[in-house]
């Protein structure tokens, strides 16, 4: 039973939870058994409790014979990055300075989880603080791709990505803040949306660039993507930049196909570096878009090759603040050492890996006196200007598309050596992130070798509906969201 | 030295830090009352634990543009919350919120004593920020340096107030410091609480030539946490310029520490020491919107200022402008006096008997006037009997006296301790009599013509009436008494 119950969707667990048709504990038990066999191969989780995962289902059976109504996402496992906050669970943020760290409350989406009865189902590895895009940046391990354990999953979300690709959960929430729910999303052949900057509250979420940073859902559709959206999104009193505009996506709505949008196109973006099967995925799916009655039409997003060295600058700077907090002092790691001064030192120098250093010395130095005005407040305004290409191009459209990632999947250690190619690799997914529009990665397509290729669609503020909305009317076409990786596939021993 | 410092102008600049009296704190629900043990009023976010965000306290920035309005300062349409970033146990995230380039309130003025006159010194601006916690230093065991850091005080409101370099002396700056207290205690946005560390003061100092343009290199002296502090280091430190100047020295741009035991200044670390604090945007918080309306709001929730109310009583009360000073001390101060006025009749003898003998009182109890045991009412219908002439201002003492132990109202208080006044021509004229019968002598000396012996004979009938006889009368008496008994 196991193999059929971890390939349905999480709206169909739900609500056969919900109605008492199925059990949440049998639910759970599918999902573990399948993460049994694959996990630790995949290195997807940091954490999870399997006592605890099914003594929460079985609460959430309890209440259903009492008659209680179950929330929409009843008995439903969902998976936790690493870097969000679940009470009394640790939270590492894939680093060793927390290392033994628990958090002493939830996240607002945790919250949010709880409250649409969702299991909590355990905190998956990624980069460290969300520093990375191959999840090989994790103090603990790496995460594998489940289409090729060779390469990786992508990053920083790989593990929650790789677990929902696997089947391993349902749901899971990733966070993404130049990319990095988006991306792995593309490299495991899922769905992944990082939403509107002030669409989901940040409260509870480990900082990694505040201004960018945003919780998103990781799901096998789009349906699901938004099951999850609804569940965790909305105002929240507690993150000053969430926004009230925020809007409930209506699932019957994704189902109104594609007739009649506008969609975008940047053709400077399809350049020389993007592999050609990507190129080709790419063309296929703006020609059946054309085919359905969607009108394509070409944009111009001038700034967008400047969204890197922008980025670059921005996230770092924030991050070199945001990562002050962690200094030996109140919690986490303490290396002892003789003064003050040299505690830090030891503490800090232990306890962040070469990336995370290496982003914290990068956004010093850019908000250092003397470099702030070049650096940081010249990469402010370069934002605005991307931010203004967006708006212009949205003027005339309803969404654009355009690649994830310029190549599929690469090998595990490729680029680990080379942080300008890692860098590289976020060259489609920073330019929305730096925007704060919704963008969404949705599987399109598998290279000639097997390996998932995702496409992005960018929107209005707010309009996380129609990217999920043309996302939908694909998976009715393709057959890309619903292949499943080899490793899904491997009978009970 | 004291020639030398005749040739020298100092130049102070003051910047203050205020506790803002709200009952939460400025960037979480946690409460700001100050005295709870150690690390007892925190939550995740006081802790700088990971994933938590700052949620401004609407109550802190209503307050910090009240200050703004009532010193004449434009409060911004938007103001822009920024990261100060710095290591220190006390500072929980590594970094404190306050402003930066685009502060609360910009400009505005303090109207402050120069001498005999009165002196306007500029404000540069008054941003919103966030106080950090406390390190305690306790004696380690053999040795052993320890450190412990309370956080209750982590993230209190305060607002830094800086004037521009318009003060010439610790008297100024001492002055300054008052009435910016005062103020700040008459809007109730600060307890002005100094000993509890609700009023902090940094001074920028510089001396120059007189008459010279240019400004010297200036020093900044931290932790003046008291009015004694801020006078005594601001001229250790002029003298100390001076000196240097004086002997070929140059002033060397630092940062220096009060030491309040030793009573000198010292380096704490100099212009190449100095911290790049890396200041930026504070992306947790939107930029701070206020509207006109809102502006307009607060502007008019501003209670009647000290200035403002010294010119009233003046104008209303015709008491002299210094009477109008001692007694808007404080607005409950001054509540008091115009009770008292009222209810007496008598505005200037009411601001004599507040000023001499219920400050007296006041100042060696160390009560506030809320704690004062004589209610206005009762210190109204002893000054009105005064006025009237109903009592002595003799008798008026003692009742005052009795007063202050006992509630009960002066009138009862003369009844039951025998006060009231002999003014009866009869008892009179029997006192005069009975006193000259015990003073044959200087009785017989008046009447050779020695007018001096009668004062002595009046006071003594003064004694023997314990202060009721009604002095005019007594003095008739005792002259008819002596006539007739030539």
């Amino acid at each position: 039973m196991s193999g059929t119950t971890v390939q349905e969707s999480a709206e169909s667990l739900g609500r056969s939870v919900g109605s008492g048709e199925r059990s949440a504990v049998d639910v759970a038990r599918s999902f573990l058994a399948q993460a049994s066999r694959s996990a630790t191969r995949l290195g997807t989780y940091l954490y999870r409790d399997e006592e605890s995962i099914l003594a929460a289902a079985a609460e959430i059976d309890a209440r259903r014979k009492r008659g209680e109504a179950l929330g929409a996402l009843a008995g439903v496992p969902v998976a936790i990055k690493d870097n969000i906050c679940v009470r009394g669970v640790p939270v590492t943020c894939g680093s060793r300075i927390l290392e033994r760290f628990r958090a002493p409350y939830d996240a607002h989406v945790i919250g949010r989880l709880r409250t649409a009865d969702a299991i909590l189902y355990g905190k998956t590895n990624c980069d460290e603080f969300a520093m990375g895009s191959s999840t090989e940046n994790s103090a603990y391990q790496p995460s594998r791709n489940p289409w090729d354990l060779s390469r990786v999953p992508g990053g920083s979300s790989g593990g929650s990505a790789a677990t929902v690709a696997a089947r391993e959960a349902p749901l899971s929430l990733g966070s993404d803040t130049g990319g990095s729910v988006r991306q792995p999303a593309a490299f495991c052949g899922v769905v992944g949306l990082k939403p509107t900057y002030g669409a989901v509250s940040r409260y509870g979420l480990v900082a990694f660039a505040s201004s960018l940073d945003q919780i998103g859902p990781l799901a096998t559709s789009a349906r699901d993507a938004a099951l999850l959206f609804n569940a965790i999104s909305g105002p929240d009193e507690r993150d000053m930049t969430s926004r009230p505009e925020t809007r409930p996506i209506s699932l019957e709505n994704l189902e109104r196909g594609v007739r009649g949008l506008k969609i975008g196109i940047a053709r400077e973006l399809l350049g020389d570096g993007l592999d050609p099967e990507i190129r080709a995925c790419f063309e296929t799916v703006s020609k059946w878009l054309v085919a359905e009655g969607a009108s394509v039409v070409d944009v111009a997003l001038p700034h967008a090759r400047y969204a890197i060295a922008t980025y670059y600058l921005i996230a770092p700077a924030e991050a070199s603040s945001n990562l002050a907090r962690y200094d030996g002092v109140r919690y986490g790691l303490r290396v002892p050492a003789g003064d003050l001064r040299e505690m830090y030192e030891a503490t800090r120098g232990r306890g962040f890996g070469r990336e995370v250093k290496r982003r914290i010395l990068l956004g010093t130095y850019a908000l250092s006196a003397g470099y702030y005005d070049a650096y940081y407040l010249r990469a402010q305004k370069v934002r605005t200007l991307i931010r203004r290409d967006f708006e212009e191009a949205s003027r005339k459209t309803d969404a654009l598309l355009m690649p994830v990632t310029p190549t599929p999947p690469f090998a595990l250690g490729e680029k680990s050596e080379d942080p300008m190619a890692m860098y590289l690799n976020d060259i489609y997914s920073i330019p929305a992130s730096l925007a704060g529009v919704p963008a969404l990665s949705f599987p399109a397509g598998f290279t000639k070798g097997g390996l998932p290729i995702g496409l992005q669609l960018t929107g209005k503020p707010f309009d996380e509906e129609t990217l999920l909305r043309i996302a939908r009317a694909w998976e009715q076409k393709s057959d890309a969201a619903r292949r499943l990786p080899p490793i899904a596939m491997e009978k009970a021993a | 030295m004291e020639t030398a410092r005749e040739g020298y102008e100092p130049v102070i600049g003051l910047e203050v830090h205020a506790q803002l009296k709200t009952r939460t704190k400025i960037f979480c629900g946690c409460s700001t009352r100050f005295g709870a043990p150690p690390n007892t009023q925190v939550c995740p976010l006081c802790l700088g634990l990971p994933g938590v965000l700052p949620t401004l306290n609407a109550r802190a920035v209503d307050f910090a543009a009240m200050v703004g309005l009532a010193v004449g300062a434009q409060v911004a349409g938007r103001s822009v919350f920024a990261r100060k970033n710095y290591f220190y146990p006390d500072l929980p995230k590594g970094y404190q919120i306050t402003q930066y380039d685009r502060p609360l309130c910009v400009g505005g003025s303090l109207t402050i004593r120069s001498g005999a006159g009165w002196k306007t010194v500029r404000l540069v601006r008054i941003h919103l920020e966030e106080d950090a916690g406390k390190s305690l230093h306790p004696e380690g065991r053999e040795g052993v340096e320890t450190t412990r850091v309370d956080l209750n005080r982590a993230g209190v409101p305060l607002i830094e107030i800086v004037s521009e370099p318009d003060l010439r002396s610790g008297a100024e700056a001492t002055d300054y410091m008052a009435r910016l207290r005062q103020l700040l205690v008459y809007l109730d946005v600060c307890d002005g609480n100094m000993e509890e560390g609700s009023l902090r003061c940094d001074a920028n100092v510089s001396v120059r030539k007189k008459g010279a343009s240019q400004l010297g290199t200036k020093t900044e002296i931290k932790n003046l946490n008291s009015f004694r502090f801020v006078d005594r280091a601001i001229a250790f430190e002029i003298d100390r310029q001076i000196g240097l100047l004086e002997s070929g020295g140059r002033v060397a741009q630092e940062t220096l520490l009060w030491s309040s035991e030793r009573g000198v200044a010292e380096t704490m670390r100099s212009k190449e020491e100095a911290h790049d604090y890396r200041y930026f945007p504070e992306p947790d918080l939107l930029p701070l919107d206020l509207s006109r309306e809102w502006i307009e709001s607060v502007r008019e929730r501003i209670p009647e200022l000290p200035h403002q109310l010294r010119e009233r009583l003046v104008r209303e009360q015709k008491i002299p402008e210094y009477d109008a000073e001692v007694l808007t001390d404080t607005r409950s101060l001054a509540g008091y006096y115009e009770e008292v006025a009222a209810r007496s009749g008598q505005p200037k003898l009411a601001s004599n008997w507040i000023m001499t003998e219920v400050n007296a009182v006041r100042n060696k109890s160390g009560l506030t006037i809320e704690e004062f045991p004589i209610r206005a009412d009762r210190l109204g219908d002893m000054v009105r009997m005064v006025g009237e002439g109903k009592i002595s201002g003799k008798i008026a003492k003692q009742l005052f006296e009795l007063m202050l132990q006992d509630p009960a109202s002066p009138a009862e208080l003369i009844e039951r301790h025998g006060l009231l006044p002999i003014d009866d021509e009869a008892a009179l004229r029997a006192l005069a009599k009975e006193i000259i019968a015990a003073h044959p002598g200087p009785a017989a000396d008046f009447r050779a013509g020695k007018e001096k012996t009668f004062a002595f004979l009046v006071g003594q009938a003064m004694k023997q009436s314990r202060g009721r006889a009604h002095p005019e009368k007594l003095q008739q008496a005792l002259r008819a008494v002596l006539a007739e008994e030539r």
